[in-house]
Formats: structure tokens, sequence, C-alpha cells
């Protein structure tokens, strides 16, 4: 990377000059709002977002000072893609509704994944267990209690067979929240495609992928950073060279957000994270424009409505500024940031569960008014448990409501041009471009993660959000105002026979298999790996040999070694 | 005369990585007055358990959302009693169904505090447990 990447960008310009409102506006303060407030005050004496952000009681003209139509808000489809990345936007083609499942053994989370496609669902998404998510099997020691509870438990290639069995990953697009071990279910995908006659250059979907977000907040990492941003950076070469419609990376604010963080810092880490993984591929020897156009975002909507429209559209601007001016790209499908979006799990109360239907139909309007390309809606039952069937269908329905009942998607971005809109907009980007400039000051985000940096400024705000709830400086409906008893919901239980169920068929998998071929596929695996080798292609042998999940992980643990974080509170 | 601190091990047992409530808690109960050690992830009951000696702590907040708390309770209440560490006030925090609770406190949990809790009401919890107990 030369010095003249790294060099500044200008955020939006903060006006020097104060608030300067028209002359109508200053009437309308002296004689309507003054008397107004003298004989009825307001609510409250500061209005904030739900991140803390100030708001104004009116925004006009005045807050757009040096706000230009062009320059700011351009065209659908056309930089700075503050109204989205396609011209028609939704009227060409809804967002896909891609609910994340999975839960038990395979056989349970396909038959989920059959149900939800005859409902109506447009693209898969894989929820993994624990134990697969850190890289153990299913009868590892660590993995008792839970075995398919928080997700379908992966260990071999033979259970991804039956995970996908009857569902053509050609046509279906399939989306897979793993990270840590990402390579690797990502080969045991590749095997199955393969397996079903399938093309890779065809195949479509999504792989989480995005290890820095997890040093951050979900923590669910296995390796140090250097190897850990390798075996990223080895997806991204083996996908442009062999699957070219396959997004190697989610790169997710999503869990930043659940983890505490305010909207901006959600905005600013996560888009900083993609830097980062730009400048890492760079780095490779990869051109810029040869595989940014395969990278996807993946963000949260929280409650705050506006706040998270403004954070989508704000994102879309900074994307596009950071691919031109700092990396000098020129293929215009590396400056269109395409995403994802999840209602907050977060948001979710215990309390009076079926309010969380209408936060979550709340939260996905403002995912569809702020252009997503594909959205997951929280069920209502999920602040205790994975979701029922009877409420993955409702949370499923909520979306098709917004589709083809309020009217929102016939019209490109609606809100744009609201004063408000631009105003939050700009005020989010700029929240967002101070905080990256912080990054770069520290070397990067891997520096900055060493050092605690945003594991920390995350902290405070979940801390500061946790104490306003705590005082009811926030409300929250049924949880610290307007409660009431209720009877627990029926939820989703998953017992112990899965972990045994997988037991069993790890112990068939590992009487059946070549033990010869998994040592040698293992052993090329770990004399690459101390090596600069694209890693890829010996991970697919090890899967194709059926070596499981944890010998795989194991083999790379022996080369790489674990990463223990500090523990901050 | 001055009162020796609460002193609380607050521990994330099982795989899941989510310390949100678990940092939040450890920091409130900190800025209550409390001597607080937070164990990091990860933690296996033995690991716990072991802590908790040499800390010599008076509590253990458990901190679990991934529906793995009917294999872990068990396993800490079982060391704790074998290492004569019965009386730790043992608090869990996290994902936990009502079903699961009656059992929990059976077997010697002391208080489950669910989703939506106030931060003040495991403060209040601690502090009268302990005068109690002293």
């Amino acid at each position: 990377m030369t010095e003249k990447s790294k060099t500044t960008i200008a955020p939006p310009e903060k006006s020097a000059s104060p608030r300067q409102p028209s002359a109508q506006e200053k009437s309308w303060q002296a004689n309507t709002l003054k008397p107004t407030l003298e004989k009825t005050p307001e609510r409250r004496a500061e209005f904030t977002t739900i991140s803390g952000h100030p708001i104004r009681r009116l925004y006009t003209e005045a807050d757009l000072p040096n706000w230009s139509p062009e320059k700011d808000l351009g065209q659908p489809g056309e930089p700075p893609y503050t109204r989205g990345i396609h011209s028609t936007m939704h009227r060409g083609r809804l967002w896909t509704m891609r609910q994340f499942a999975g839960f038990g053994t395979a056989e349970d989370t396909n038959a989920r994944f059959r149900y939800l496609l005859a409902q109506g669902q447009t693209g898969l998404s894989t929820a993994f267990d624990l134990p697969t998510l850190m890289g153990y099997d299913s009868d590892h020691p660590l993995s008792e209690g839970e075995v398919g509870k928080c997700g379908v438990a992966i260990s071999s290639l033979a259970d991804m067979e039956v995970l996908f069995d009857n569902i053509p990953l050609a046509n279906v697009t399939t989306s897979m929240t793993i990270n840590s071990p990402a390579a690797i279910i990502w080969a045991m995908y590749l095997a199955v495609a393969e397996q079903q006659g399938a093309d890779w250059k065809k195949l479509s979907g999504t792989l989480q992928n995005d290890i820095l977000k997890e040093y951050i907040a979900q923590k669910e990492y296995i390796y140090p950073p250097e190897p850990s941003m390798r075996l990223v950076i080895d997806t991204f070469e083996f996908g442009v060279k062999n699957t070219p419609k396959f997004n190697p990376i989610s790169i997710s604010g999503y869990h930043i957000r659940e983890a505490g963080s305010t909207a901006i810092q959600e905005l600013a880490f996560t888009l900083r994270d993609g830097l980062e993984y730009v400048e890492w591929g760079m780095r490779r020897g990869m051109d810029v424009d040869a595989f940014v156009p395969q990278l996807s975002f993946f963000f949260n909507a929280h409650n705050d409505f506006f706040e998270e429209i403004a954070k989508y559209r704000a994102a879309r601007r900074i994307w596009h500024k950071a691919m031109v001016e700092r990396y000098g790209s020129k293929n215009p499908r590396s400056w269109a940031l395409r995403f994802h979006t999840q209602t907050a799990g977060c948001s979710l109360t215990a309390q009076q569960p079926y309010n969380n239907v209408v936060r979550t139909a709340i939260q996905a309007l403002a995912a569809v008014l702020g252009g997503t390309q594909s959205l997951h809606t929280n069920s209502l039952d999920e602040a205790w448990a994975l979701p029922t069937e009877f409420a993955a269908t409702l949370a499923l329905r909520t979306q098709q409501i917004i589709a083809h009942e309020t009217g929102v998607a016939n019209t490109v971005d609606p809100l744009g041009g609201s004063y408000f809109v631009e105003t939050l907009t700009n005020e989010v980007e700029r929240g967002a471009w101070d905080y990256i400039h912080k990054i770069d000051a520290m070397g990067g985000m891997v520096p900055a993660i060493e050092r605690s940096y945003p594991q920390r400024e995350i902290a405070e705000a979940s801390y500061r959000y946790q104490m306003e709830v705590d005082r009811k400086e926030k409300i929250v409906v049924g949880v610290n105002d307007y409660v009431t008893k209720e009877n627990q919901l029926e939820i989703l239980q998953i017992d112990e026979t899965v972990a045994h169920r997988q037991a069993a068929r790890l112990k068939k998998l590992r009487a059946d298999r070549s033990r010869a071929e998994v040592d040698r596929c293992l052993h090329a695996l770990r004399t690459a790996a101390r090596g600069t080798e694209n890693l890829m292609p010996f991970i697919y042998g090890t899967v194709k040999a059926y070596a499981t999940l944890g010998e795989i992980c194991e083999a790379m643990r022996d080369v790489f070694g674990t990463y223990e974080e500090v523990a901050i509170t | 005369m001055p009162t020796k601190k609460i002193r609380v091990l607050i521990a994330k047992p099982g795989l899941d990585g989510h310390d949100r409530g678990a940092k939040i808690s450890a920091r409130a109960l900190r800025d209550a007055g409390m001597e607080v050690i937070y164990t990091g992830l990860r933690q296996t009951p033995e690991m716990i358990a072991t802590a908790a000696i040499q800390e010599d702590v008076d509590v253990i907040g458990l901190s679990i959302l991934s529906g793995a708390h009917n294999t872990i309770c068990p396993q800490l209440m079982a060391l704790l009693k074998a290492k004569g560490m019965d009386d730790v006030t043992v608090l869990v925090g996290g994902i936990i169904p009502e079903a699961d609770i009656p059992a929990m406190k059976k077997s010697g949990i002391a208080e489950i505090f669910l989703p939506g809790t106030s931060t003040q009401d495991i403060i209040e919890f601690i502090n009268k447990r302990i005068a109690v107990g002293t």
C-alpha cells in the first residue's frame, strides 16, 4: 500500500458557522414555538437516539447548509449510492428473505430448511452450534451440553451431505454463519455441491468468515489474528478463481451492535474491518477490483428507526469514498456496498414476548427503507430459545407483509431529501469517519483489537445504555415499564439425544473412512500451514477424506496456536 | 469500622462468547463497592471452582446464554460441594427456561436472573444475602 492511499478522506463538512435559520423559521420560533413551550414544556430536556445521539426538535434546510443533492445524494445505482445500489431497488427485485435457521442434527435442520423454502423463503441461512463454531467435534469433552443447542451440529462432510439433502445448491443461495472454521465448512459445502453436479461458478451464497468482529464482539475465535487473516484471504483468492458469484465474506456489524455498541460504532468498526480485509487482500497481491466486488456486509436493524436508516445510507457513501479515494478502485462493482440485515436480537424481550413481533416489524421496515439486499427477521421467542416453527413462520410473514402490503417497496429511497434523514446520514457518516481515522492512526484494526480499543468502546456504550435502562431514562416496554406477569411461552427444547446421535454418527464415520488417507491429508495441511501456500485446496482434500472438523481445526491449532483475549470489564 | 468488601467471581462457562451480560454485571457490582474478579471466557466448572477457592469469594456469578446450563450447573455445584465450598452464593444470569429453574434452585443455586434484570436487583440481592450470612 502506498502512503498516498492512506491519506485522510474528508468527511462531510461540518459547518463552521452556527446554524442559520431562515427568516420564516425565526419567525416561527418567536411567534409559534415560544408561546407553546411556555405553556407546555416538552417531554424531556434532551432527546437522543437509542445510541445517545442528540436529536433536534425540527430539521430544516438550515441543517443542510453545504448539502448538495448532486454530490451527497446522487441517483440510485450511481455514486455515492446514498439512495441505494440499484437503479430500481426493490421495484426490480425484492430483497432476499433469508431466515437464519439451524438446530439439532443435520436431519432436523434439513427438515426446517425445506419447510422454510416451501413457505416462500427465497434463500437459506445456516446457524451452526457452538462446538462447530469453535472447531470441536460433537463428541469432544468441551462440547458437552452444547451440541445442537444454538444451531446445527456439523462435524464432517457426512453431516453436511445430510444438511443439504434434496436442496439443489445450484439454485438456492446459501449463507453460512461460521467464522474461525469458515474455510473448512465452505470446503464441505463445495464438496456437497460437487456431489450434486453443481457448477461452482454458478454457486451463489455467503460465508460469514469475518474473524475481526469475533475478536471485537462475538468472541468465537480459535487462532491468533495473523493466521486467521491469512485463512480469510485464502478464501478470497480461492473464491476469485473458483466461485465468482459466491461472497467469501460477510463483514458484520450485527454482532458488534449486539455486544452493545452504538449505531455509529457498529458502522465505523464494520467498515474499518472491511478496509482491513481490502488491505490484506491487496498485500497478498490481488488487484483491488478483482476481489472487492465479492465482499458483502451485514448490519443490525435496531429499534431507533431513523438512526438505522441513516446508518445504511451512510455505509454506502463511506464505502464508495474509501474504495475510490483510498484504494483507487476503477470498478463500480467494488464501490457498491451490498448488505444483509438482521433485526436486533438484543432488542427482544423475554417479558411479554408477543411485543417482539411489533419490534421486529418496525426494525425490518427500517432495513427495507435503508435499501437492504437481504433480510432476516427474528422470531418472537428468541429471547428464550431458538424459534419454534410457528414463531419462525410468523417472522417470515412479517417480511412478506412489508413487501407486498405496505407499499414501501414501490419507490426507491422514499426518505431521500428529508431534512432529518439527510442531516442524520451526514452526522452518522462523520462520526464513523472519526473512528476510522482513529483506528488508522493505531496502525489498522488488528493493532486496535490487540490494544482492546473497539472492545473498550463497545463495553462503555453497553454499560451506559444499561444504566439508562436501569434509571428508566430509556423505556423498554414490558421490562422497566408497563410490566405485567405472563406465562412462559412454549419454546423449542433441544435435548441430549442430539449429542448421542451425533456421537454415534461420528463413531461410524471414523470406522468407515480410510485412516491412512485422513492422516495423509491432515499431514499435507499441517505442512502447508507452516509455509505460505493458499490452504483452501489442502482443506478441501481433508474434507473429502472425511476428516472431521475437529481434526482439521486441531491440525491448524498445532501450527497456528490459539488466541486468548485480555478480558476487560 | 471498615467492613470487608464482598468478593464476587463473575464467570463465563461453556463455549459461548457473548459476554455483554457478564461484563455489565461485573462492572455494576464493582461500581456498587464489591471486589469483582472476571474470569474471562470459556471456563470449565473445574476452572471456576478453583478460581473461587483461590480468590476466596463470597459469590460466584455465572453467565450462561447457550442452553448448556443443565450440564454446567450440576457439575459446578458438585465440585463446590466436594471442595467444601457450599457456603458460596452461586447466582446464574442469562437465558434459562422457567421450567429448568426449580431443579437449579434445588441444587443450591441461590438465584437465577433472567433477561431484563436490572443491575440494581442483582446488587440488592447480593447485599441482602451476604449481610444475612455474616
